[in-house]
């Protein structure tokens, strides 16, 4: 077997086991949360009897190991089980699965997410090159200090003062992105573009600064020098010598960066009321819904570890000297 | 191409002058002011000639080779003088006057060839990049260009070689690689920058002599810049010997190296005079018996191997890199614990991990390496650095310390105002005294010298080396060295243990090893040396047969 495929293998079973660890806390620490879903439910006056029964009704009477390893067993399947909201009364025809509840939020964050990452990955990229290429020029004090403004801003703010600007003066785009399982694909790009542009200036600098620095860092080497020497123009230095030697450290902040867009951006989903993912965890931690809060959780895990595993891999295939042994 | 660019006709004339320097003056910038590395040199080179640059590190002589391209360093600037190069004033061309010169009727051949090809692409791309770059070939013609030139440099394979990542290739193969992507446009003139420091000896002479027959064949002028003498007897026409920024001395190499004029010349010339007297002892401080060791398992790094290290003496230990020289060194540290084989120190056998030797032992046994750069913590001072040995292994503290301290500086000839320097507020030989000082604060038995002068220049090894032997009579230390540099085993050694590929080859006396009858390995390691004869490297070729230039 090629040693990059055994790699990888490797990886992606060392990926498996950290998953399984993640679920074990997750479980474990949502199991450690005070209170829950029948005292909420319920209200602080309920009797310990009516809270037993209702756990009783939920399943939440048996011990944490075998609901552990029936949550496990189902999740690996796909199957995430029901919310608890609405469940232990008298409706419970209907209880609605986790995954018919994450499912279309899932489909917005990830929208979101890749729509963000087609603005925001290629001008990072283009900026670091250009910012490495004129670098200590006025275009890269600019660009940095730009860059750097919109990362050190809240989020809120830099959504608030896009709203202002581009929603409410210049009326190009609606204040707020609500959508729905309905909404038309056009409409929902549309809705989805504002807050895609709050995310970009939120992401861009930690990408961009991050490719310049890692082209910088590169071209102090001798075989930089001897391009130069060889009668190469600077731009052909940059892309040609510089850039294929310097993909892993970029792909692994690109990997990161696009985890946290899927993760991490619940500040904007709620400016926007936009119905991503993260709310919904927000929401479901609150109300102690402990299906719902789990698998976002295990999703968010699983989210993060892929990508992470995929910047590996870049890492790896852009390395001559892993894929081609002497 | 532009017209100025193009060689004109009448310089074409073998023997009209290519380049010309005039008052060349260039300046570097640090520590907030700008100091002179270049003081003022002249430099006229003809077509076909090649000249040779040598001097120490800080003499300038790479800066005036890039100074010759119309390049220099980055923090550098040419603050007085021209650079004439075919017609052209190199100083005040424009980027891209420059460029279009560079890689195709100038070139340069970088120290390390193994940092000069870029990782990420095939040595055919890198090769025919100027040629394409440029507009001299196209791709297919390019190619069959490179082809040809990697078979005239004896490359294995060259019809596939080319298909090839650098790191798939040994260091000397890259080095004719980086001398065929020189010559991919038939320059007027290559820069070689000590092109082959970085080789063992017995792949210096191949390089040596592919890189002599091929500027030769095109008629190429070149600059052989390096600080080995007889490296440069054997490349050069003329020699230039640089010091400090200025020109020492200048002259026909066969003239210069029968007389040298000036004084700093002949202390160039003089050095390893140093010749230790052996002495024969049977009095074994450390033996080493039938050790094999491997990093990963499979490969074994070292094979069987048996060495004697007689008290209070200096046995080499000399081969090329992969021999398994400082494998073996780590081996008796105990920093990689060898898979079989014992060895014993005073007569008892040392346990094989380092974690479980008691401090006692520890002691006993020191190590001084080759970079007193990356050995040396740049953010202790040196109180810190050798007080540290004195209060780990002897319990020293306080005054008591420091007068500690003081007597070794003292020792290795340096005084007490050094106690508060910092590692980067040093040169480099009175670094490495530092780190000799370090290990004979332990007041060890043995001392173990990895490769300690091969980053030093001449005059300072050469300070250095009798520094240790002096040291080594005072205290009755033990030393075993490590080097691939067979001058530097002339002069300090009892014994010589030759190694190759992970096997001892031989051990005995210094009389006996240096002199007939040679095994196979030891004759071509001790032949390939570099003589100050300018017909050594066409003897050589000649004697061994078929190869001659």
């Amino acid at each position: 077997m090629h040693p990059v495929i055994r790699t990888v293998l490797q990886r992606l079973g060392l990926g498996l086991l950290t998953l399984f660890a993640v679920s074990v806390i997750i479980f474990s620490t949502l199991e450690m949360l005070p209170g829950g879903f029948a005292e909420a439910i319920l209200g602080q006056g309920a009797t310990p009897e009516t809270v037993a029964a209702f756990n009783k009704s939920l399943g939440l009477d048996r011990p944490p190991l075998t609901r552990y390893v029936e949550w496990i067993t189902g999740a690996v399947q796909g199957d995430f089980g029901k919310s608890f909201a609405g469940a232990g009364g008298w409706r419970s025809e209907n209880v609605r699965t986790v995954s018919g509840i994450i499912g279309p939020r899932l489909y917005n964050t990830f929208f979101l997410a890749g729509l963000t990452a087609i603005i925001a990955v290629p001008i990072a990229l283009g900026l670091g090159l250009l910012t490495a290429l004129y670098r200590n020029t006025w275009f890269d004090r600019v660009a940095n200090a730009t860059t750097l403004t919109t990362i050190a801003s809240p989020e809120f703010f830099v959504a608030y003062i896009l709203v202002f600007f581009l929603a409410v003066k210049l009326r190009w785009f609606p204040p707020l992105s609500t959508v729905s399982a309905t909404t038309p694909f056009a409409e929902h790009f549309y809705k989805a573009l504002l807050p895609a542009l709050t995310l970009t200036l939120v992401i861009v600098a930690h990408m961009m600064r991050m490719t310049r620095a890692s082209i910088i860092s590169l071209l102090a080497s001798p075989y930089i020098e001897m391009a130069r020497l060889k009668g190469l123009s600077r731009s052909q230095v940059i892309l040609r010598h510089a850039l294929p030697n310097a993909w892993a450290p970029i792909a692994t902040v690109i990997a990161f960066n696009l985890a946290y867009l899927v993760v991490g951006v619940v500040v904007v989903e709620v400016v926007f009321t936009y119905p991503g993912i993260g709310q919904l965890m927000v929401d479901s931690v609150g109300s102690r819904d402990m299906p719902v809060a789990q698998a976002c959780a295990l999703i968010f895990a699983a989210t993060y570890i892929l990508l992470n595993l995929l910047a590996d891999i870049i890492a790896i295939i852009t390395n001559p000297r892993l894929l081609h042994p002497k | 191409m532009n017209s100025a660019v193009k060689p004109s006709d009448k310089s074409r004339i073998k023997g009209a002058t290519l380049v010309e320097i005039k008052g060349l003056k260039i300046e570097g910038y640090s520590d907030d002011k700008w100091h002179p590395i270049i003081k003022g040199l002249d430099l006229t080179l003809k077509r076909g000639e090649v000249v040779g640059l040598i001097g120490e590190s800080g003499a300038g002589k790479s800066t005036l080779g890039l100074a010759a391209m119309g390049y220099t360093k980055p923090g550098c600037r040419i603050s007085a003088g021209s650079v004439n190069f075919d017609g052209i004033d190199l100083v005040n061309a424009p980027q891209d006057k420059l460029r279009e010169l560079w890689g195709s009727r100038i070139s340069y051949v970088a120290q390390s060839a193994s940092a000069s090809f870029n990782p990420a692409h095939k040595l055919m791309e890198q090769v025919t990049e100027s040629a394409l770059n440029h507009g001299v070939m196209n791709r297919d013609a390019a190619e069959a260009d490179a082809k040809d030139l990697f078979k005239r440099l004896q490359l294995p394979n060259p019809d596939t070689i080319g298909d090839r990542y650098p790191h798939q290739v040994s260091g000397g193969q890259l080095q004719r690689a980086m001398t065929a992507m020189a010559m991919s446009c038939r320059p007027d003139l290559i820069i070689f920058d000590e092109p082959t420091t970085a080789l063992d000896v017995t792949t210096q002479v191949e390089v040596l002599a592919a890189m002599r027959r091929i500027v030769e064949e095109f008629n190429t002028a070149a600059i052989y810049i390096t600080h080995d003498l007889a490296v440069v007897a054997q490349m050069a026409h003329r020699i230039m010997v640089l010091r400090y920024g200025n020109l020492v001395e200048e002259a026909e190499t066969r003239a210069m190296l029968k007389a040298p004029t000036q004084d700093y010349t002949k202390t160039l010339w003089a050095v390893r005079k140093l010749e230790k007297k052996e002495e024969k002892s049977d009095d074994i401080a450390l033996s080493v018996q039938g050790v094999d060791a491997s990093y990963s398992g499979v490969v074994k790094v070292l094979d069987n191997v048996t060495v004697r290290i007689p008290r209070g003496k200096t046995v080499s230990v000399v081969g090329e890199s992969g021999s398994g020289k400082s494998t073996l060194a780590r081996a008796i540290t105990g920093l990689l614990p060898p898979s079989k084989g014992r060895i014993s120190f005073n007569g008892k056998d040392l346990p094989a991990r380092l974690q479980d030797r008691d401090r006692d032992t520890l002691r006993r046994i020191q190590m001084i390496y080759q970079s007193a750069d990356t050995a040396l913590n740049p953010r202790q001072t040196v109180r810190d650095i050798i007080g540290r040995p004195l209060e780990f292994y002897l319990g020293l503290k306080g005054a008591e310390k420091d007068r500690r301290i003081v007597k070794l500086l003292e020792s290795i000839e340096l005084n007490e105002d050094f106690i508060d320097r910092y590692p980067g507020e040093m040169s480099g030989g009175q670094k490495q005294r530092i780190s000799i000082a370090r290990a004979l604060a332990a007041e060890p038995e043995v001392i173990i010298c990895d490769e300690v002068t091969s980053a030093l220049d001449q005059i300072v090894q050469e300070e250095i080396l009798r520094l240790l032997m002096r040291l080594q009579k005072e205290t009755k230390v033990t030393y075993l060295f490590i080097t691939h540099d067979i001058a530097t085993v002339r002069a300090i050694s009892d014994e010589i243990v030759v190694m190759y590929k992970g096997k001892v080859v031989q051990q005995g006396l210094k009389s006996e090893v240096l002199n007939p009858p040679y095994p196979a390995y030891t004759e071509l390691l001790l032949s390939s040396v570099p003589q100050m004869d300018p017909d050594w490297l066409t003897n050589l070729l000649r004697q061994r047969g078929g190869k001659a230039a």
